[in-house]
């Protein structure tokens, strides 16, 4: 009894992730489901089968959604990953005039709700003469403008954290201004801009609000979903899901095991890998910046 | 010893500039542009083009049109945001001070569902809360749903979707919030006479409100403008102002009608936050 | 004794040639609203283990720095076996820093840390030298480790191999043992002096400590809000001090408020509130009639009333004992004498003397030669107050 009420909060901690997880395992259960018909618009569980991973492709469309869907997040995170790292530094290492408009400026999107950015940025197209010719490059124009605060917020809190005295013993040692830059501080602050890269991939491969109002005739991965939604539901997006899901834990535990063998000598594993945990999972939740609201 | 030195010099300004540009081009402009569209005339279309005719009127209809969409959408996403916040707490709270070892498991295991496609994810609540589901059964079977009660297409199913799909934006601020605190000061609550549920709320809750404060703003604000739970989840009786502008702008290219709704719900927005943000700082959050 | 310092001096410096060591000249940095270091004049000679010691914020840190050219000075030069370096680029400038929480490269393991210089530098046969200088430091099993792996004292020795390495004609050290605990610092203390004793490069140690810089250094220099109070060997800084401020950071001392009567021949005769004693002319640092008379607590002996203690000239009836505390090793008595202040007397615990209690009427006696004179427009007070970070 004693037991139970110490542990009843985490306990408690414990089923909320379940729940969290709930419908994970309905993706990846589904991920192996034959429908009874081909028509069928009946989502359950039916029949256990394989074929939906080994013929992804079933439905042309869905896989040529995709194929854009993951053109469109490399592009946007190469853009959105470039000026934002480019600007991070500028707010850490460089003063100029404006710093606290900028810093507005930076939050107000991770703030903003999809609709009133997407609607807008509509707005400005169509005022501009591009109503006929949405598609492929305001989709691109969007999803550099949402991922760019993210990165930007991700590595300035990197470069933040890193102290100059690094740099400094760096100079004592001979090193030049752009030998300490990339012997020293680009290799620091690489991790984070990894980290805001692959949140910046993330949120532009899933993004459906923004895209779906500047996309014109152009179909992503989430608007697939989107179309089928109300009709027959290939299973084969549930394979999709299943991959992503795969590929991100890999990612995050293979970042975290790397960690891990590098400091095990250390008791504990290290507060700052922890921070960029969150910090890249959800840098959404940067509560700094909401100071500048 | 010494603080970063920032550099002065024109660098900075050449870093800085493709970003500011950037999102001056395609943030700030385009709330001018859908200011200026909101403001057009209404019987214009794509084809026969816009005139600004300072409608202001579009405003009026665009209320008294849709004024249960926004009401529904608030009153959603309020209640999402109060179930993330609930559980959200429970579940920072027990990482930061319950989990041990297991911190940075469960730290990503909170992240990992939300990388699965959010369109599939919601999609299989449909599954899960379907008419033949295990959910429905079981709540017939204990009688707190009558035999033809249903859950899918109704408020219940929308706020339960909404809950979901924030959730990590209620428990990472969270936990940044609460895993700052000295777990001391917590057993030197209990040490001064504090049974744990005072001590909660005399220490843990007050230090934790800033996570509170940008855990539920988070929430909320992309609650209320979503559509995608409501359309997957909801029926035209539930739906939202995100619904309503999507099909706007989309469907009927009424672009008029839809700019003046987006326009109101970021001003509501912004008033509420602001509201909100003044309130919490002065710690009179509840 | 007061020719202590010269003789160091002049010692230290025969051992390198002349204007071979670093010398500042009129040193001066401002801050945007202070003077952090005022027209700061100082030579090291080379080879020699050099400690500057100060509160935080004397400015001893940023003098270091200027050294380094991690800070460029307002105005005054620095020159380093004979060469301006004033505005010499760091990573030109043949010095190298121990940092004070050691800025090892965390991306880098052990031996690519130690070997960050050489490398830079296009040195050649850099592994046998990374091995060379991690086996002067102990380190030869550790290589491969990085920096978090490695506890404070062990990352400690790896700032200090990848300075050295450098070959640097000075070597800067600032509170290189700040992070460690008492016993780990104690330990590095001897191991610090072993090294510099092999290598034979400069040392200049920056700290906060009395205690390291008296272990470590063979010459001190006191500073205090820019400016250096005073500099010479430990031994003749804490046996004569010339200020106040030296007088109270190093160690503790008695400041008796004192009345110059006469200066005949070797002593100078002091009347501490009706008490005449006696100090002798060199230790007597005082130009005007007033004083500040000074005795350290362990050179004040402590008696019975009326007891004729072995001290010929200056004793002091009428103390009473206000305070007690026993350390083991030593008793420490609080006085409080007829005019009022508290005098300090450590006593050592030889057994030869009954330990006294509070309230005991007591007498207390020094030898003349211990006791030296202040300037009385000094501060008493300066430098005591100041609590160990």
């Amino acid at each position: 009894m004693r037991w139970l009420q110490s542990k009843v909060v985490l306990i408690l901690g414990i089923l909320v992730l379940v729940y969290t997880f709930v419908p994970i395992s309905v993706v990846v259960v589904m991920s192996f489901n034959k429908l009874p018909s081909e028509q069928s618009k009946i989502y359950r569980f039916n029949q256990f089968t394989l074929d939906n991973w080994l013929h992804p492709c079933t439905d042309p469309s869905m896989c040529q959604a995709l194929g854009r869907s993951i053109e469109i997040g490399l592009l946007a995170t190469l853009g959105a990953t470039i000026l934002g790292t480019l600007a991070a530094f500028a707010l850490v290492r460089h003063s100029f005039v404006g710093r606290s408009s900028t810093n507005v400026l930076i939050f107000l999107p991770m703030a903003a709700p999809e609709i009133v950015m997407g609607s807008s940025l509509l707005a400005l197209f169509v005022s501009a003469g591009f109503a006929g010719q949405l598609g492929f490059t305001t989709i691109l124009i969007a999803h550099i403008m949402f991922c760019l605060s993210f990165v930007i917020v991700t590595v300035r809190s990197r470069l933040a954290g890193l102290s100059d005295t690094l740099e400094q013993a760096a100079m004592d040692l001979y090193a030049t201004p752009q030998q300490t830059f990339w012997k020293v501080t680009f290799p620091l602050v690489f991790p984070g801009i990894l980290g805001a890269a692959l949140l910046s991939f993330s949120l532009s491969f899933d993004d459906f609000i923004i895209t779906n109002l500047n996309a014109g005739n152009t179909t992503t991965f989430p608007m697939y979903v989107w179309g089928v939604s109300r009709k027959t539901i290939p299973m084969q997006i549930n394979v999709v899901g299943t991959v992503m899901l795969i590929v991100s834990v890999l990612i995050v535990v293979g970042g975290e095991v790397r960690n891990r063998r590098r400091t095990r000598a250390l008791a504990g594993p290290s507060p700052a890998r922890r921070d960029s945990v969150v910090a890249a999972a959800g840098a959404r939740s940067s509560a700094g910046g909401l100071e500048a609201v | 010893m010494s603080e970063t030195v920032r550099r002065k010099g024109i660098t900075g300004y050449i870093l800085l500039a493709p970003a500011v540009v950037w999102l001056v081009a395609f943030f700030l402009i385009p709330f001018y542009s859908l200011l200026a569209a909101s403001l057009f005339n209404s019987d214009g279309s794509d084809f026969r083009g816009y005139t600004m005719t300072y409608e202001w009127s579009n405003y009026w209809h665009a209320i008294q049109d849709y004024y249960p969409q926004f009401i529904r959408s608030l009153v959603y996403a309020g209640f999402a945001t109060f179930f993330c916040l609930i559980l959200g707490y429970v579940l920072a709270y027990a990482i930061a001070f319950k989990s041990g070892r297991w911190k940075n498991l469960m730290l990503v295991l909170v992240i990992a569902p939300f990388f699965t496609s959010f369109l599939v994810r919601t999609l299989s609540w449909k599954l899960i809360l379907g008419n033949d589901g295990v959910v429905v059964n079981t709540l017939q079977f204990l009688h707190i749903l009558g035999p033809n009660g249903h859950l899918l297409y109704t408020p219940f199913a929308v706020v339960m979707g909404l809950t979901y799909n924030f959730l990590p934006f209620m428990v990472l601020p969270l936990f940044a919030s609460i895993d700052k605190i000295d777990y001391r000061l917590i057993e030197a609550s209990n040490d001064l006479y504090a049974n744990p549920v005072v001590g909660f709320f005399k220490v843990t809750w007050p230090l934790s409100l800033p996570g509170v404060v940008s855990g539920t703003l988070l929430t909320f604000i992309p609650a209320v403008g979503d559509y995608i739970n409501d359309e997957l989840l909801g029926s035209t009786q539930t739906r939202m102002i995100g619904n309503t502008i999507q099909s706007l702008f989309t469907e009927a290219n009424d672009y008029p009608a839809a700019s003046a709704l987006s326009v109101i719900l970021m001003l509501m927005i912004v008033v509420m936050v602001l509201f909100y943000v003044k309130r919490a700082g002065t710690e009179d959050l509840l | 004794m007061s020719h202590l310092a010269e003789d160091t001096t002049t010692v230290a410096a025969a051992e390198g040639t002349p204007g071979a060591g670093l010398g500042l000249r009129a040193l001066t940095k401002q801050f945007a609203n202070f003077t952090a270091v005022d027209s700061l004049d100082l030579d090291v000679p080379t080879g020699s283990f050099f400690a500057l010691l100060g509160p935080s914020g004397c400015g001893k840190t940023t003098t270091l720095r200027m050294v380094a050219g991690l800070e460029t000075p307002t105005s005054g030069t620095i020159h380093l076996a004979g060469k301006d370096i004033t505005h010499q680029k760091p990573y030109r400038r043949p010095v190298n820093t121990v940092f004070q929480n050691y800025a090892l490269f965390p991306h880098l393991d052990i031996f690519e840390n130690v070997a960050f210089g050489p490398r830079r530098r296009k040195v050649a046969g850099i592994d046998a030298e990374v091995h060379r200088m991690l086996e002067l430091v102990e380190l030869t099993s550790q290589t491969r480790k990085v920096p978090a792996q490695l506890s404070g004292g062990q990352q400690q020795r790896v700032a200090l191999a990848r300075a050295l390495i450098n070959k640097p004609e000075v070597l800067l050290l600032d509170e290189p043992l700040g992070a460690l605990d008492l016993k780990l610092r104690r330990q590095m203390q001897i191991e610090l002096k072993r090294i510099q004793t092999e290598v034979g490069i400069t040392f200049i140690h920056v700290t906060h400590d009395q205690e390291e810089a008296m272990t470590m250094a063979d010459t001190i220099a006191v500073m205090n809000a820019g400016v250096i109070e005073q500099m010479g060997a430990p031994d003749d800084l804490y046996e004569n001090p010339r200020t106040t401020f030296v007088a109270n950071f190093l160690g503790q001392s008695n400041l008796i408020d004192g009345t110059i009567r006469s200066r005949d021949g070797d002593m100078t005769r002091v009347d501490m509130h009706g008490i005449m004693v006696s100090v002798p002319r060199e230790r007597t640092h005082a130009t005007d009639s007033r004083g500040w008379v000074g005795i350290r607590p362990e050179k004040v002996l402590i008696g019975e009333e009326g007891e004729a203690l072995d001290a010929p000239g200056n004793t002091i009836p009428g103390g009473v004992i206000s305070d007690v505390s026993f350390v083991g090793v030593s008793t420490q008595y609080l006085v409080r004498m007829p005019w009022g202040q508290e005098l300090q007397v450590f006593e050592q615990n030889t057994g030869r003397r009954r330990i006294f209690r509070t309230g005991d009427r007591v007498e207390l006696s020094w030898r003349p030669e211990y006791a030296f004179v202040l300037d009385h427009a000094q501060d008493a007070s300066a430098g005591s107050q100041i609590d160990d970070e």
